[in-house]
């Protein structure tokens, strides 16, 4: 039985990969889980300088899953590299960054950075909606994803790039084909979708951000059916998210056409959620006699 | 609850992440502090407050839950000091008795209990029994024992007899003007914060509080680097 799969040149023992910003940088799941296990660790969005991030309340929960808010905190792409790259890569599993900015400069100057260090392959964070500039303003048309992906594709010359699209917008094939225009090796999706909870008691929003990402179980048939879209708007490879919970909502997602699949938020829910994933495809794949796990990526038929 | 591995290494002022739902609704787990070590045995007190501790409540003896725990690096400091005072509020009262229980024989101890009326007065007896040196329960109508606030009566008491410690847990107003006060007397104090929370480990960082570090103002977590903060350093 195979289980590995090729995004775009990153070579992963299965498709299954973890969610920039929902993992941090794979510390504080350690304890839990066995790293070396997952196809491949998408890193917290991670800029250029550090990032405070947003004031506090920064989630809350809503039907379906959750609202964040939490604005890019990190520490900058320096302090990863001295302090956790070394660390995360002790384990057998793909390292990709998720590089995030506000200006195309600052991109291009992180990537410039990214392309020299040990890791295997870039995720590009157009699609942030709590930041006020850069991430949103780029990644919703396809002239914004084009302009910037080619910009930084000529400094991110040694490591596959992925660009992380957002699903607040009409058509995402649109920004989906401005990063394969542009030279992207693949796209990831979806991102969080724009919601907003009130306190009526308070009559002001719960988030401090006034609007958050959802994203849960709740958004899982918007990414199944942007991926499907995309997957036949493209052909570069699909990197799918978007509430995945277990084994059967991964192959839903590969079903549709993603190559390989990201657990979110569901890893704060259960923090074996990603294991159990990997474990339920196997699974599936023996009650279908599936040999390849390639073998049904975009393979859904149409009514 | 049972939990040998929740207990051998639980510390007061941690916490647990309670798994409140097999179908995903509510998404999330409860965050919810440990009350009491006994043996193996856990205890948690928490109110009702909305479907995920209805859920919680309704759990049956006998039954297994999924728990995450203990959590937290930033826990109360129990070591050897002249006298402390321990103060809570409503549901902030229940962390606290861990915490008076391991201080017992280490200070003279006094406990300060504040309740919105008698309705609400909790673990009164289990305080009593631990037996301080001195113990305030509190109701802001004066409808059980005291009339008024628990920190008016540590006040008092602070003024007559210096503390070198202040221990805090209950609503954030309550915990202000407890840090406040304490600045002004330089009296060191720690105090239990809570944020809303997603992961509860230090991964998804949503329960951020504002904490100063070499000068700089950066967010810590209260899953993480609390829920117990030194009330100086935090700016909530």
């Amino acid at each position: 039985m195979n289980t590995q799969v090729n995004l775009c040149g990153i070579k992963m023992k299965n498709p299954v990969t973890v969610a920039s910003g929902t993992f941090g940088y794979g510390r504080e799941y350690a304890d839990y889980i066995d790293l070396n296990r997952l196809g491949g660790i998408i890193t917290k969005g991670t800029s250029l300088k550090p990032r405070m991030g947003n004031p506090s309340p920064r989630i809350c929960e809503v039907p379906g899953g959750m609202l964040n808010s939490i604005g890019l905190q990190n520490p900058g792409v320096e302090y990863f590299a001295e302090n956790d790259l070394p660390w995360l890569r002790k384990f057998d599993t793909k390292i990709i960054v998720n590089a995030c900015g506000s200006t195309i400069d600052e991109y291009v100057e992180l990537c410039r950075i990214l392309n020299k260090l040990d890791i295997d392959g870039v995720e590009l964070n157009l699609s942030c909606p709590n930041v006020k500039a850069g991430c949103l303003a780029f990644g919703t048309t396809y002239e914004g994803v084009k302009e910037v992906t080619s910009q930084v594709k000529k400094v991110l010359t040694d490591k596959p790039l992925i660009v992380k699209l957002t699903p607040n917008v009409t058509d995402i094939t649109l920004p989906a084909k401005g990063a394969e225009d542009a030279g992207a090796d693949g796209v990831s999706g979806i991102n969080t979708l724009l919601g907003m909870k009130i306190d009526i008691d308070k009559k002001r929003p719960v988030l401090a951000n006034n609007t958050g990402g959802f994203s849960g179980p709740g958004i899982r048939s918007i990414g199944v059916r942007m991926v499907y879209q995309m997957s036949k708007a493209i052909s570069i490879p699909i990197l799918g998210m978007g509430g995945i919970t277990n084994g059967d909502d991964a192959i839903e997602y590969m079903l549709a056409g993603a190559t390989a699949v990201s657990i979110g938020s569901s890893n704060f829910a259960d923090p074996e959620t990603s294991i159990k994933t990997i474990e339920g495809i196997e699974k599936y794949m023996k009650k279908h006699n599936i040999e390849d796990i390639n073998s049904i990526i975009g393979t859904v038929q149409m009514n | 609850m049972r939990a040998p591995e929740i207990t051998k290494d639980a510390k007061p002022g941690q916490f647990l992440e309670l798994k409140v739902s097999e179908t995903g609704e509510p998404f999330l787990r409860r965050p919810i502090s440990i009350n009491s070590i006994d043996g193996d045995l856990v205890t948690i007190i928490f109110a009702v407050k909305g479907k995920g501790t209805e859920l919680l409540s309704k759990v049956e003896v006998g039954k297994k839950i999924d728990i995450m725990g203990p959590l937290g690096k930033g826990v109360f400091e129990v070591q050897e000091y002249n006298n402390v005072a321990i103060i809570g509020g409503g549901l902030g009262s229940y962390p606290l008795y861990e915490l008076t229980k391991r201080l017992k024989g280490k200070t003279s101890i006094n406990v300060y209990l504040g309740f919105r009326d008698k309705s609400v007065v909790t673990c009164e007896k289990e305080f009593e029994e631990i037996g301080v040196n001195k113990l305030v329960i509190a109701t802001d109508d004066g409808s059980y024992k005291e009339k008024g606030f628990a920190i008016d009566f540590m006040k008092k008491d602070i003024e007559e007899h210096m503390v070198d410690r202040i221990f805090a847990c209950g609503p954030t107003p309550m915990l202000r003007a407890i840090k406040k006060y304490a600045e002004e007397n330089n009296i060191p104090c720690q105090v239990s914060l809570e944020e809303r929370m997603g992961c509860g480990i230090g991964a998804c960082l949503g329960c951020a509080v504002k904490v100063k570090e070499d000068g700089n103002e950066v967010y810590k977590h209260v899953c993480k680097d609390g829920p117990v903060f030194f009330a100086k350093d935090v700016d909530f």
